[in-house]
């Protein structure tokens, strides 16, 4: 107790540990003080002024946000005084931005339109000065609307601190700054990742999802058209909060029968894929690791931010990639191909939805020829967790309260290595269960590999296959990778034998439960509740392992033969090119 | 970080630039030393060259354009031969340096912050060039006219049109 800080939040005591910010300390306290530019994933970056606070022996208001608390600081959080200033901050911000919330992608969830109804504005005193700037939506995944822009400064924070990828940034001064690429070039020709952490952090509409809910529509209304719908690991424990369900309910059932109720004719389960995507990605790793058949480590491929990271900032790693296709590719390819076959549809007439908990996806699903491998562009349309919230909104759906349904066969089905694709260390945890399998012949005893799991940026891990020493590394949050791909690198340099056998990269933070087409507003609360949904959705699981998945052995029993084989290797690989940061 | 695809003959970075940034670039503030140093000896900031400054300094470009368009002081397009600053300072603004700017707007036929197409001149209003006694006050090239008159205009430009 000797090192904490006391002091005094509107004459409440309070003790915090050192660093604690005043902002905190209210909390502690249950009171609330207003915020629009801070989040808990960022630094204070105290841009707004709404967390202004009085501190009795300080001649100037203080940001609550980004002070620190003080021996002995009485504070004040609430007087008329500060409330006014509140206001005309919130007044002023008003005065720049559109007055369109009725069209706007955020009506409903914008934190800019909760804090002005929370302050109960009626009018705006100042003259609109709203700057007419050009929307962005070049990447076909994001979209950037500086017009809606509040200069918070959180886009610009996520993509340099945590994601470490230099898109965006501030440019100009005053009331004529504004959000976008350096150098004149659209969001496409930039660094650009198109992980979406952006519109997954913005307060307001400034950037948001590509919005494909009409193509969507369409499709459905087109009686010539065998729409099919696939959903990620990650969409089942995050779209219950777009309906005000906690975060990490386990939704899979009520999201089968909400995509059949919209209108699909079939449903399938993207984990289904993922226990595709361990059998190929294992077979590699055996292969490299045991008869060093290609370069060590191996490293995982199914994000698409990372390989898009990689193609323009890390080409020196191409060779390391797994060729596996990510699992919604691999499930396109195959409904457009094996289920097609079997149950004689023309695969021009299927229109292939993969529900995602990502913006990166709608880009990947173009990004090389190999993503026609059936002859047709395997996924047709990506929508994101956000996008099938209200499509199932619009359509009056009562998501919750639906009977359970069941995904259809022959591509539905998933063991829990499936399902813990969607949490970092996932992808790892379901490889090693299959490689143990594949170098042994038997299964692991005890298929939790704990040591894998958690929040920690880079995770490195040994792994005993029976004396053999497996050494892999989990990272996530794109701008966590730098530091595990220095490390290689200086190995090689040093003609060492690299300190990682395997290697997963995720981009977004948490994994993809953390993705950027996922409901917004999370924090890592959120995410450690998303991810306990996906483990309990794995521990729920008859079967663990990727191949024991009987519909995957019946896959490559009637129709794929081996793993790595021809025709696997035909529909369910790919391959990596590098590319320039900025393409002009 | 790539190399841009401007068509060759764009900016590069001269050996005496190479040479300062290498001197350079392990301290800290290095980023804003060069910039001033690429804009003196090309009168502004090519893009080109701000591709390679990313490049040798290891700083991501986006940080390299929020600082060059951060501050006025560094320019994005190359200048007119001729540079001319009006000021609108206090002192003479209140002694007509909006009149000045009108009439050398007439005279160039171009307006505030732009260029003449044919590239002689280049035109911005700036704050307080430090001799408020001499106001109004406008320079060319650094050449400083003061006690200015919008009649005086069209024999000064003639001077530098000619050269």
């Amino acid at each position: 107790m000797d090192n904490l800080i006391q002091l005094t939040i509107n004459d409440i005591p309070v003790a915090v540990p050192p660093g604690t910010t005043i902002l905190e300390a209210a909390r502690a306290v249950q009171v609330r003080i207003p915020t629009l530019c801070y989040h808990p994933d960022l630094l204070a970056w105290a841009a707004c002024g709404i967390c202004v606070v009085r501190e009795a022996r300080s001649p100037k208001l203080l940001r609550a946000c980004c002070t620190e608390a003080a021996p002995g600081m009485q504070i004040t959080t609430h007087d008329p005084e500060i409330v006014k200033i509140r206001q005309t901050v919130l007044e002023l911000i008003l005065s720049t931005h559109p007055n369109d919330c009725l069209q706007c992608p955020r009506n409903g969830n914008c934190e800019l339109q909760k804090i002005a109804a929370d302050f109960g504005i009626r009018d705006v005193p100042f003259e609109s000065r709203v700057m007419p700037l050009p929307r962005d939506e070049s990447t076909k995944s994001v979209v950037l609307n500086p017009e809606k822009c509040i200069k918070c400064g959180r886009c610009a924070l996520v993509c340099q601190q945590m994601q470490g990828v230099w898109a965006l940034e501030f440019l100009g001064r005053g009331e004529r700054t504004r959000i976008a690429p350096a150098a004149d070039v659209t969001l496409e020709e930039s660094p650009c990742i198109k992980c979406g952490q952006c519109s997954a952090h913005c307060p307001v509409g400034a950037i948001y999802e590509y919005d494909e809910v009409p193509k969507v529509w369409d499709a459905l209304k087109d009686p010539k058209k065998y729409c099919v719908a696939q959903i990620a690991p990650a969409v089942r424990v995050a779209i219950g909060e777009a309906f005000g369900k906690a975060p990490g309910t386990l939704l899979t059932g009520q999201t089968y029968a909400a995509l059949r109720r919209l209108g699909f004719r079939a449903v399938f389960d993207t984990n289904f894929a993922a226990d595709v995507t361990i059998i190929e990605e294992a077979s590699e790793f055996v292969e490299r690791f045991a008869r060093h058949t290609g370069p060590l480590p191996l490293i995982t491929s199914c994000c698409p931010a990372w390989t898009d990271y990689m193609e323009k900032r890390a080409p020196d790693f191409i060779d390391n990639f797994s060729s596996a296709k990510s699992p919604h590719e691999m499930l396109g390819v195959l409904a457009k191909t094996y289920y097609a076959e079997k149950l004689g549809i023309d695969p021009r007439d299927i229109v292939m939805v993969s529900v995602m908990p990502c913006t990166a996806k709608k880009y990947e699903i173009t990004r090389s020829e190999e993503m026609s491998a059936s002859g047709h562009q395997d996924i047709d349309v990506v929508l994101t967790t956000r996008e099938l919230a209200r499509m199932i909104k619009v359509a009056g759906i009562d998501f919750l309260n639906l009977p359970p349904g069941e995904a259809d066969s022959i591509l539905g089905t998933y063991s829990g290595a499936g399902t813990i694709f969607g949490a970092t260390g996932g992808v790892m945890e379901a490889a090693l269960r299959t490689a143990y399998n594949f170098v042994t012949g038997e299964d692991l005893r005890d298929v939790n590999l704990r040591q894998v799991r958690g929040m920690e940026g880079v995770r490195e891990a040994e792994i005993d296959i029976r004396g053999t020493k497996v050494r892999i590394a989990v990272a996530h949050q794109m701008g966590n990778v730098e530091q595990v791909l220095e490390a290689i690198r200086a190995d090689r340099k040093a003609g060492r034998e690299p300190r990682y056998h395997f290697i997963e990269v995720m981009a977004c933070r948490g994994g993809c439960i953390g993705g950027g087409g996922q409901p917004q507003g999370a924090t890592d609360e959120v995410r450690k509740a998303r991810t306990a949904g996906i483990y309990t959705d794995d521990e729920r699981c008859a079967v663990r392992c990727s191949h024991r998945n009987p519909d995957l052995i019946k896959l490559y029993a009637d129709f794929l033969g081996q793993p790595l084989g021809e025709k696997a290797h035909r529909l369910l690989h790919n391959h990596y090119h590098k590319k320039k940061a900025y393409a002009r | 970080m790539s190399t841009t695809t401007e068509p060759t003959g764009a900016p590069k970075l001269t050996d005496e630039l190479l040479a300062f940034i290498a001197e350079w670039k392990s301290r800290p503030g290095s980023l804003i030393m060069v910039l001033h140093r690429v804009q003196q000896t090309f009168g502004y900031i090519p893009r080109a060259v701000a591709f390679e400054v990313a490049e040798l300094l290891d700083v991501p470009l986006a940080k390299i354009y929020g600082v060059i368009t951060f501050y006025n002081f560094f320019k994005l397009k190359k200048p007119g031969r001729n540079q001319i600053q009006v000021c609108l300072g206090t002192a003479c603004y209140l002694r007509g340096g909006e009149d000045i700017v009108h009439a050398v707007e007439k005279q160039l036929g171009v307006g505030l912050n732009a260029i003449t197409p044919d590239g002689e001149f280049s035109f911005e209003a700036v704050r307080c060039l430090g001799c408020c006694g001499l106001a109004p006050v406008m320079t060319i090239n650094g050449k400083v006219y003061g006690k200015l008159e919008t009649g005086q205009l069209p024999a000064i430009l003639a001077k530098y049109r000619q050269v």
